[in-house]
């Protein structure tokens, strides 16, 4: 929705009247089934086509699908330590019987030696997306990208925990339903056993699919509307900032990376913070992502815009002008997913009081270079960020993502070429 | 592409997408092109009995039986039946009717391997070859894949081999 034209409303509209307005706009847009065709830009639109559990997200093609389709409203990252045996051909057979699965259960069909293949039968836009660490590149004997590897540490803000990072291999599952979710999980780690052992699992979610016109961009649980910049697939910024070329090592390209951190948010601190102060830390409103500077959610934020008394509108400190990259070859693709899991036993919140919350967000991002494109934003980012007062990365991790396959070639194949 | 998934009872999987293999399983058509393969597998196994498994489709209007089995990978091969948990040898073969499918799969027909020496691993390719009534063959790869269940056919209450386990 880079047409604001296409939205009308106004701003009164917007603050007073948005569920409405919303609705509207959806019922307007919403004849086709937004999401069906990777890369839509198509904008929100209600799904009038009913079912979704037999939608399916092809499986092969150039780019990995779980990359260049509609996040799911449920994800599921697996991070997996090879065994000491695992070397380059056994690396081999690993990713074919894993691409095996995938290809299988995302096109709703069993896997091979499944005794639940009735679960398979609902992918609902399940994808698989296959990434690699640093040591699973080495044991493949390909080169190895010079980001690769652990982040430099941000010491302002950085509580890392090993038990939410790193990792030789990832997979990240997305889709609409979580049983289908668990499934395919289930299958991977079952196939992986002879290969790796399970270093960490994260489950995340956004709204139900449904719940939000097809395309809305998610909120987190700070209730701010999170990824308004973040291009769309069929955008030309998408495929600058995601998609590796000529510069990557050969087996790269048409590939990508994942940085996945693990962001606490300290909800009880946020409770302390007024709506003003809310949007200020971003630069954004609540009630609709838009820029303080007005307009609506997808119009350019003005970082250079004053008020009556000469200040900028937009905190120089605010989220959003800290993270703001105008060149797109330069920025990243997010795909960001919210948590919200048990308390863990004696923990405490910033008061020192029993804790009654333990959510945060998934930040995933995608980028051709991590040391290009992620490292600088997320140094200015540690550097000053309002949002910081109620963020703390606990876990980090970084993975190559090869291309995507065809029917017969398997995930990470361009390793072994 | 469809986006209509096909909804399946068993492990069986559609013909139509069974070219779809990601890579692993490879069916090879029999000289005849009569008997199609699709979905082989075998559990791994260190050393022993394991059991393979598979969809079998007779493109024919005749009614074919698989008589015998052989690969490298076990001296012996027996075709199997599960009849009330317990596993024998099934009388006769395996009888595809025309234009039918047979299923095998854990708890119901199967190939057992004896006499298993070289471990069969996760991700193993594993050459089989399937002997028909009539003399013909049809040769196939099954991916080899951990697996715990099947274990009906070790339990060894009806077999005169010796148990791997």
């Amino acid at each position: 929705m880079r047409d604001s034209a296409r939205h009308g409303p106004s701003r009164r509209q917007l603050l007073f009247g948005g569920a409405a307005v919303g609705a509207a706009a959806a019922a307007t847009l919403g004849a086709e089934r937004a999401g069906l065709l990777p890369g839509s830009d198509a904008g929100p639109s209600a799904d009038t086509a009913g079912i979704n559990g037999e939608r399916m997200v092809p499986f092969h093609g150039a780019h990995q699908a779980g990359v260049t389709s509609t996040p799911g409203a449920h994800a599921t990252y697996l991070a997996f330590d090879l065994l000491p045996g695992t070397d380059r051909d056994r690396l081999a057979a690993w990713l074919r019987l894993l691409t095996d699965d995938a290809a299988r259960l995302t096109q709703g069909r069993g896997a091979l030696a499944d005794l639940e293949p009735e679960l398979a039968a609902r992918p609902a836009g399940l994808t698989a997306t296959f990434g690699l660490g640093r040591e699973a590149v080495a044991r493949a004997g390909a080169e190895v990208p010079a980001w690769l590897g652990p982040l430099p540490a941000f010491e302002e803000i950085d509580a890392l925990e090993e038990r939410w990072s790193d990792g030789d291999a990832m997979v990240l599952l997305h889709g609409d339903d979580p049983t289908a979710i668990a499934h395919l999980a289930r299958m991977i780690v079952r196939d992986s056993r002879s290969f790796a052992s399970l270093r960490w699992r994260q489950s995340g979610f956004r709204r139900a699919y449904g719940s939000d016109a097809q395309g809305t961009t998610m909120r987190n649980l700070f209730g701010q509307v999170d990824g308004s910049t973040t291009p769309k697939p069929a955008d030309d910024a998408f495929g600058a900032a995601v998609w590796a070329g000529d510069e990557a090592p050969a087996w790269l390209r048409g590939g990508t990376s994942l940085v996945l951190r693990r962001i606490a948010m300290d909800l009880e601190g946020w409770d302390e913070v007024g709506v003003e102060g809310r949007e200020a830390s971003v630069g954004r409103r609540l009630s609709d992502g838009a820029p303080l500077t007005g307009g609506s959610e997808h119009d350019p934020i003005d970082l250079e815009a004053t008020d009556a008394s000469g200040f900028t509108v937009v905190n120089p400190a605010a989220h959003s002008a800290r993270a703001h990259v105008s060149d797109p070859a330069r920025g990243i693709v997010r795909i960001g997913y919210n948590y919200d899991d048990p308390v863990e036993a004696g923990a405490v919140d910033t008061q020192g009081r029993p804790a009654v919350s333990n959510v945060g967000l998934l930040f995933g991002s995608w980028q051709r270079d991590v040391d290009a494109q992620y490292v600088p934003m997320q140094r200015r980012l540690a550097q000053a960020d309002l949002l910081n007062t109620w963020t703390t990365p606990i876990g980090s991790a970084v993975f190559a993502i090869p291309p995507g396959c065809e029917e017969g070639g398997f995930v990470g194949e361009t390793l072994f070429a | 592409m469809s986006t209509r998934p096909r909804f399946l009872a068993t492990a069986a999987v559609a013909l139509a997408s069974a070219a779809a293999l990601a890579g692993c399983a490879s069916d090879t058509a029999s000289s005849e092109a009569s008997l199609t393969v699709e979905d082989p597998w075998v559990k791994t196994v260190e050393s022993g009995m394991t059991a393979a498994f598979a969809t079998l489709t007779n493109t024919t209007d005749a009614d074919l039986t698989v008589v015998a089995a052989s690969s490298d990978a076990a001296p012996m091969i027996e075709l199997h039946e599960v009849v009330d948990g317990d596993m024998q040898e099934k009388d006769g073969g395996f009888t595809v009717p025309a234009g039918e499918t047979l299923t095998l799969q854990p708890g119901g027909y199967h190939l057992m391997l004896m006499g298993v020496e070289e471990p069969i691993v996760a991700g193993d390719e594993v050459a089989f070859t399937l002997e028909l009534e009539d003399g013909s063959t049809v040769g196939f790869t099954a991916t080899a894949k951990d697996f715990d269940g099947a274990n009906e056919d070790y339990d060894g209450e009806s077999m005169d081999a010796e148990s791997s386990h």
